[in-house]
Formats: C-alpha cells, structure tokens, sequence
C-alpha cells in the first residue's frame, strides 16, 4: 500500500467531464439493419404450410385460420400466430419458410396494456411497425435450412432409351429415397392437392424411418394402385410442395415407386387385407381402369362383392392402353390389377356393356352400378382428310402399341396435339425408328402435358413445332402431306388460355408417312343410352359431384367418363370416392 | 495438510456462540440464483453450505426430446453473460459427431464472436468483482461499456444478449459493412477503461485491503477441484484451452496466456483485466489475418430430419470462466441421447467456496464467491 493507492482512486472523478453513456430516446432507438425484431409475414406470399410452426422450439407458433382467407391448392389458408410470451427471438422460423413471406423487422419496442395483443398473426393484424419492415432480420436467397435440390433418378440416357420400350427409369436406390424423404418439410399441403388424398408426409416418414410395410399400408388407405402411381402420376403433390417454392419439390412420386418396388412381393402378407363381413350387396362396375379397379377394391374391403365388366380381354383401362410399357410395364402394372383381383373381386371379360350385354341387366343383377367406362374415343379436328390412309388416332395407335404391336409408321411421323397423350404417340414413335415432329397450335407454355414429358420427349429428338395447327391431309407421291398454318395467341378463353387464332398466308406443308391425331379425347355413353342417365353438353355423365350419382338411383358415374379426359389419379380418387357413397347408400 | 474434502467440523450449535444465516437465492452478491446458509461466530465464517438448485431449467433434459436444430436456441440460454461458448460448443460436438467440416472464414468469424463475447463478459465480471467490495462505480462503468459490446453484437449477430449465430455448418451471416471500424473503435474504448479501472480499482487503498490476501487459493488445490481458468492460471497452473488443446483458428494466434502466482482475490481481479487486454489483442489479430472472402456456413444435412451418426464427443473451449465443455452422445436418431455441459465454475463453485470459506469474515463472502467465477446458470443446467 502507498499514498499512490490513496490518490490514485480520485481520478474517477475525470469521468463527471465525460460525455454520459446513455440513450437520449431509448423507445425510438433504431436497431440495427439485421435485428431479429418483431414478425412481418407477407400473406401474398404465405402458403400457410407450417413450417415455422414445426421449426419452433418453444411453440410460439400456430397456424390459425384466418377470417379473409380460404384454402386453396397450395395454400392451406392457414396463418402463423405467433405468441410473444413463448417467442424466444431464434429466427429459426425466418430461415425455414420456403417462401420466404415470414421475416422480422427491426422494430423492438411495443407498449400496451392489452397482454392479448402480443398474440397476433402478423401480416393480418394491424401493427405498428407493418409499415417499417425493410430492415429486420430476413431470410437471404439462399436457404440454409430447406434443400431445393432434388435426388437425382437413376435412369438411361436419351439415345439409349429411344431405342426401346422398356422401362428407363431404374429407381431410387435405398439410400437416394432416404435422401430424397429427408428434405421434405412434413407440412402436408401436398395432401390437399392429390386428388385421392394420399398420406404423402406419413409414408415419406415411413421411408425416413425404414419402415416400408408401413409406408404402403398408409397407401393403400387411399390407393390401390401404388405402383402404377408411383410411375406416371400427374404428382398434383409435386406442384404445390413447399420446397418447390425454394427449389425443385419433393420427388413424391419416386418415393411412393420406391415403397411399391420394394414390398411388391410381400403385399399380400403386408396388407393382409381383413373385408368387413360380408353385406351380401353386389355392385356391377362397368370398365376395368383405375377407378374399377379402385372402386372394386374398396368395395371388397367394405365386404361388398364386386364384379367387373370388362370390354378387352384385359384389366387396366387406359393404364393398359393408353400408357406405353417405357413408362409403365405391362408387368408391374398386371401384379397390380392381380392383387386387386385376388380379394374374390370378380370380371368378365370380353364384355362390352351395350354390345354383349345391357346397361338394364347389370343394374338388374346388382344393388348398384358404377360406370367408369373412360373417355375412349379419339377427338377429330374438323379438318379434311383425317380419313386419308396413315391418319391414326392417338388412343388408336396407344392400343395397338399397348397390345404389344410394333407398326410400321415410316420415316417421318407428325403427330398433332400438346397433351400426355400426344407425349406418349410421339415417344412411342421414337422408339419405332421414326423421325417426329409434334404440332401443337399454342405455345409450349400451354401446352397440357406434364413438363418432364415434354422435356423427355426434346432428349429423345422430338421436334415440337409450336404455335402450328394442321388444316388440310392430303396424299401426294404415297406420302401424306400436312398442309399447316402457323398461329398467334388472341385474348385468353373460358380455360384461361389464349385462343390461338390462324396468321393468314403463313400456310406451309410437313411431308410425311404417318399422322397421329392426339388432340383429346371423348366419351362414349351411347352405350348407356338403354337407361336414362343424364349428360352434360360435353357428353360426359352428369353426377352430383359429391358423391358421384348420377340421376338414376343406384347409378353412380366417375372417371374419365365423369369429367372428360384426365389422369389416372383422379379416376382412383373417384373409384374411391364411388365405393365410399355406394356404401353409405347400402347402410342406408 | 488437512484432507481437503470431506471433513466435518465439530461445532457445538447450541453453545449460543454462533449465528447462522443465509445469504441469497436473491442476493446483489449472488451472480445467479445461489443460496449460502452461513455460519458465523462474530464475524468469521465457521462454516458455509451452498444451496443451488434456484435456477434449474432442465436444459440437458430438454435437449433430449428437441432435434438438434431446436436445441440451437436453447443452450445459448445456460449462460446469460458469455452464451456464445454454449453456441458454438453445441455447433462444435454436433458437426463433430456428423463429421460436418465448416468453411475457414466461418472458423474465423466463430473466434472473432468468441473473443467479443469473452471481453463483454470480462469486463462485467470485473464490475461485479468490485461491486461486491462495495465499488459500484466500477461496476457501472463496466456494464456501460459491455452495452458498446452488445451494440456491436447486435450488428454482427442480430441478438443483442442471445446471439444466436453460431450453428451447426458455420455462423448464419456476413458481418455488415463497417463492422469492423466500429469494432476497432470500441477496442480503443476499451483499452482506456481498463486504464481508468487500473487507476481507480487496482491501485485502490480499500480494494486493495480487502482483495489482497484473501481467499488465497494453493495451487494444489486446483486440480482435484478441477478449478480452470484465470481462477487457476491466478495460482500459476499455467492452463488455457485455446493454448494447450488449440481449436478454431487460435493456434495461427500469437499469444500467451495470463499467469500469476499469488492465486488470492486481487491477483485473480487482475488476471481478469488482463484477460480484457489479451482479448483485445486477439480481435485484432484476428481482423488482421482473416480471410475476406469465402462461404461462412457449409451445407448441413436436412434440418428436420438430421440423424446425427451415433458416437460421443467431448469438445471444450476456454470461456471467460474457464474451460467449457460439451459431452454429447448421439444414438443415430433425430434427437441428442445426452448432452451434458461442463460449466466452467460447475466443478467448483459450490465445494471450494465451501473449502476457502472459513475463517473469511461475513463481508468478504460475496468477493469472494464472485473471484471463483461463480456462475450458478451453468451449475444448473
């Protein structure tokens, strides 16, 4: 100790000359620009899949319904209330919207007497710093934590495939699933867009888990028909997946091929499907594609008995003939239908209902009736010369390949039209030898099929002529000439694409052997026409669109021949949806 | 020498010559919740008891039931001074386990937010330790300062307290432009506090008289107490984690650690200021050798669904307080087996304050406690 240790204190004094620390205005202090401050949340933007909800260590979060909003595909409608007596500032749910609508401005002052106001939704409530949210911690372009890039599917590349009609997908691999299955964000809002209502994120944790005898029983709760699905599903999932928002979605469809690919030989053991007891009720389902199919299996499990009519000498509808073996083999596709068929499900084949038999007899000898009959028919364009040698209607020449035929097309072949259909003709003519051209009178923006058909088909060296429509065949020199007119897209139509409209004088023509016409397809119901049952305009059967009946009682309609061409997933929806209200109506 | 655990003393309580009472859970003295029950014949401490278990959060259970993204928030939570050694000891064992390697410039910004965090911590400590010999000015002056710190935090990190920006892959962002002006320039500010605390606590008539000499802490005691730090460099165990088992980018950093020799409270005070200065110095060097460019965080598995390969780690840092660990055992499922924190004051907060107690008068008690870096948030975790 020294008088130094005395003196030397007092130089705090030096201090009370200083400048003080403090915040003159500490409420209106501004943080700084990357303070994790108070949520905003960009409703345009929200899809409402709960990401931030399940990312949320302390629960802070629930997804409320919100008055304005409604749930539409994509969107669950539901909004994120945040509860700032748990909210604990992490940001973890900024980082994790893959639509990057939820932030935190750097606003962190917020005075009221009300404790209810600090649970809001922000982006609904009114608050006081909506107006002020460009600063604030955000989420950058870049997400660390939602992977937007997709699994790779193991499959031959274009020269190798075009050269054959088996199969070119190989897919995933054990590990390349688990992979895939653990990018997905569990938010469900795929669920509400497959049209059958798959469990999609219970049977994707069932890969995470290993547990594939599971995944495929969650399944088969809503689709019988996993297999083919899983191969040449439109994956409605797919387009609205959170992480598509962020980069590519969730390959859904490989996941649910994989469970199939995996279990196919232990489905019986693993299903072990127990049918309630019997009813003693028959149900008489006319057309055997995926919504008989589907519809017969339900039924079965319901312990109802159920009999298939059934116009080819096999099962599977357009699955069978209106999809090539590269996309879906024949074999995969017939173990399939075997299973269905082996719950005592019974078909007659080679029965064509109108021909070889009556639309009244069916409905006499069973206690209801489901038509599920397709749209089986080539459109025609009203253009001449369709009935020209080498014209082939796409379903037409789909069956023939379908039968396992290999024609000969030649060396160029035009096929006209834009959808999955059109898709199919034109890789199937690929794969025959020929050269082909697909023409389409929109854009490629427009056009109906899946976008990776479209971009298979470029590999394969298809070449899609846009903005181009077919107005006159003729034969000239043995070979058919295509006189075409190129288009321009006018105002928008009642389907909300623009109406193509001709370019006068732009006439030029396409020279080649065979042309297929894939432009839609209708239905046939003449063959109903013993039994009133009521059409649209469009000549599809009119049903009451809840649960599938038609005007006649006992009489339900679904599939293709209900809504006009579409998917296969959408039949299975509706086989589904038939047995569930045929046996609501038996229970009375 | 006596064995320094458990020996009782035989003191007879109903003789009327002593007096027992207890000082905390809630105590200005008690960085924490912490309780002493005290004994005291007149003014001397015969014999103390501490009494935890106040502040218990159940954070190593918790982390059981959370998947390792949802643990990221929490253990920041296990120290309210320094939270940036929990964050990135979490981050350290889970990339560890996962065989997660992180981009250099990310090693580099975990150092810089470390060192930052060591020298708000630092310097609040020193305003604590002279706050409870009655020197509140210092600890106003100190607390003052670490809000420049938590300034700079909140540029760097977006937290102010709760930084949140270690994680596991790396650290979330960039620092901001002109972070570093800014830093430099409360490196400046703090390089004169710690003069003017040099001048008015360590060459201090009263502190002196009542730091020095007291609680004198032999170096043999330090290893079976397993006391780290400057509590144990204080008494010339010439230990520093960044020193010795070398992580992050500290082994490209030239320094040396803090020593003394005396190990009683003023020496251990002083060690502390030394440790401001050290820090100080480190953040420089670090500013100027850290890379410019590059990524700060590498891809991490998918977070929701992170199945951490099962196995076990021990990873440790040296915190303000001493070596922190971070034990972790994953069975290859979504969620941490077991993670258990090594607080550095853990070991010995409670039986060497128990030890050194006696004979301190009643006064000291608190100047005690606070030299021993005793932090009750990481006894409890």
């Amino acid at each position: 100790m020294s008088l130094k240790d005395i003196i030397s204190p007092f130089y705090a004094w030096k201090r009370a000359f200083e400048k003080p620390y403090t915040i003159k205005d500490p409420v209106n202090r501004k943080a700084a620009d990357l303070y994790r401050g108070f949520h905003t949340n960009d409703i345009e933007k929200c899809i409402g899949c709960g990401s931030c909800e399940e990312i949320c260590q302390n629960e802070a979060i629930d997804m409320v319904e919100v008055a304005e909003l409604v749930a539409t595909k994509g969107n669950s409608g539901l909004k994120p209330l945040i509860d700032y007596g748990r909210c604990c500032w992490c940001a973890l749910c900024v980082d994790i919207c893959p639509t990057t609508s939820l932030g935190m401005s750097n606003d962190y002052t917020w005075l009221s007497e009300d404790p209810e106001v600090y649970r809001f939704v922000p982006g609904i409530d009114e608050l006081p710093w909506a107006n002020e949210s460009e600063k604030g911690y955000k989420r950058g372009d870049e997400s660390w934590l939602v992977n937007g890039e997709r699994e790779k599917m193991p499959e031959q590349e274009a020269d190798e495939r075009k050269n054959t009609f088996d199969e070119f997908q190989d897919g995933y691999t054990d590990e390349q699933a688990i992979i895939e299955a653990n990018r997905c964000l569990d938010c469900g809002i795929c669920v509400q867009a497959c049209p059958t209502h798959m469990d999609i994120p219970q049977y994707i944790k069932a890969i995470r888990d290993g547990k594939l005898d599971e995944g495929l029983r969650i399944m088969f709760q809503t689709n019988p028909m996993v297999e083919a699905c899983g191969r040449i599903c439109t994956a409605k999932c797919e387009t609205v997946c959170a992480v598509g928002h962020e980069g590519k979605p969730i390959a859904i469809r490989w996941l649910k091929r994989y469970i199939g690919d995996k279990t196919y030989d232990r489905k019986d053991e693993i299903i072990d499907l127990k049918p309630k007891p019997a009813s003693g009720k028959k149900v008489g389902i006319i057309g055997g594609g995926p919504a008989g199919l589907t519809a017969a299996y339900y039924l079965r499990t319901l312990g109802h008995d159920a009999v298939i009519y059934e116009m080819h000498d096999k099962l599977g509808g357009m699955l069978k003939w209106g999809i090539p073996d590269y996309r879906l083999p024949a074999d995969v596709l017939q173990r399939e239908i075997d299973y269905i068929i082996r719950q005592d499900v019974e078909v007659k084949y080679n029965t064509k209902v109108g021909k070889d038999i009556m639309l009244e007899d069916i409905h006499k000898e069973n206690d209801a009736v489901f038509v599920c009959i397709g749209a089986q028919l080539g459109t025609e364009m009203p253009i001449e010369g369709l009935d020209t040698e080498g014209v082939l209607s796409g379903v037409g020449f789909l069956e023939k390949i379908g039968k396992g035929e290999r024609p000969d097309l030649g060396k160029d072949v035009v096929v006209v039209g834009g959808g999955n259909t059109a898709m199919d003709c034109c890789r199937s003519s690929v794969r025959l030898g020929s050269d082909v051209k697909v023409v389409y009178r929109r854009t490629e923006k427009e056009m109906p099929a899946d976008e990776i058909e479209i971009i298979e088909a470029k590999e394969e060296g298809v070449d899609i002529q846009i903005l181009t429509s077919p107005v006159k065949i003729e034969k000239k020199d043995g070979r058919l000439a295509i006189e075409c007119i190129k288009m321009e897209l006018g105002e928008p139509d009642k389907s909300g694409r623009r109406r193509p409209e001709p370019v006068k004088g732009s006439e030029y023509t396409i020279i080649a052997d065979t042309c297929i016409m894939a432009v839609g397809q209708k239905v046939e119901p003449e063959i109903m026409k013993d039994l009133d049952i009521k059409l649209t305009r469009w000549g599809t059967f009119e049903v009451n669109t809840d649960t599938l009946k038609s005007n006649q009682d006992t009489i339900y309609a679904g599939g293709d021949c209900e809504t006009g061409p579409d998917d296969a997933i959408r039949a299975i929806a509706a086989g589904k949806k038939a047995a569930y209200f045929i046996d609501k109506q038996f229970k009375g | 020498m006596r064995p320094i655990w458990n020996d009782t003393k035989d003191l007879d309580l109903k003789s009327g010559k002593y007096v027992k009472i207890w000082q905390g859970p809630q105590h200005p003295g008690v960085t924490g919740n912490m309780a002493l029950e005290i004994l005291l014949e007149g003014d001397e401490i015969m014999q103390l008891n501490t009494h935890v278990g106040y502040l218990h959060r159940g954070f190593e259970k918790l982390m059981e039931r959370r998947k390792y993204i949802k643990c990221f928030p929490i253990v920041c939570r296990i120290c309210v001074p320094e939270p940036d050694t929990n964050e990135y000891l979490f981050a350290t064992a889970a990339e560890d386990l996962a065989g997660i390697e992180i981009p250099e410039r990310a090693k580099w910004l975990r150092a810089l937010n470390l060192e930052m965090a060591r020298l708000g911590a630092t310097i609040m400590g020193i305003g604590g330790q002279a706050g409870s010999f009655g020197l509140g000015t210092i600890g106003q002056w100190s607390v003052a300062h670490r809000d420049l710190i938590l300034d700079l935090f909140e540029e760097l990190t977006g937290g102010r307290i709760y930084h949140m920006y270690m994680l596991p892959g790396g650290v979330r962002h960039e620092p901001p432009a002109g972070f570093e002006d800014r830093l430099e320039k409360v490196l400046v500010k703090t390089e004169k506090l710690m003069y003017d605390i040099d001048k008015v606590m360590f060459n201090n008539y009263v502190f002196k008289s009542r730091a020095v000499g007291l609680g004198v802490l032999p170096k043999e005691w330090i290893k079976p107490f397993g006391v780290t730090g400057t509590t144990a460099r204080a008494s010339g165990v010439k230990y520093d984690v960044r020193k010795d088992h070398p992580y992050l980018i500290y082994d490209q950093l030239d320094f040396e650690p803090t020593t003394g020799t005396v190990g009683d409270v003023y020496e251990r005070t002083v060690l502390r200021k030394k440790e401001v200065l050290l820090s100080v110095d480190l953040i420089r060097q670090i500013l100027a050798k850290m890379p410019r460019t590059g990524s700060v965080r590498t891809k991490i598995p998918d977070i929701l669904h992170w199945k951490v390969p099962a196995g076990e780690t021990y990873v440790k840092a040296e915190s303000g307080r001493g070596e922190y660990g971070y034990y972790m055992v994953s069975d290859g499922s979504e969620y941490p087996r077991r993670v258990h924190v090594r607080g550095a004051s853990y070991t010995h907060a409670m039986a060497l304050l128990e030890k050194m107690a006696e004979g301190v008068t009643n006064a000291d008690i608190f100047g005690l406690m606070v030299s021993l870096q005793t932090c009750p948030p990481e006894i409890e975790r």
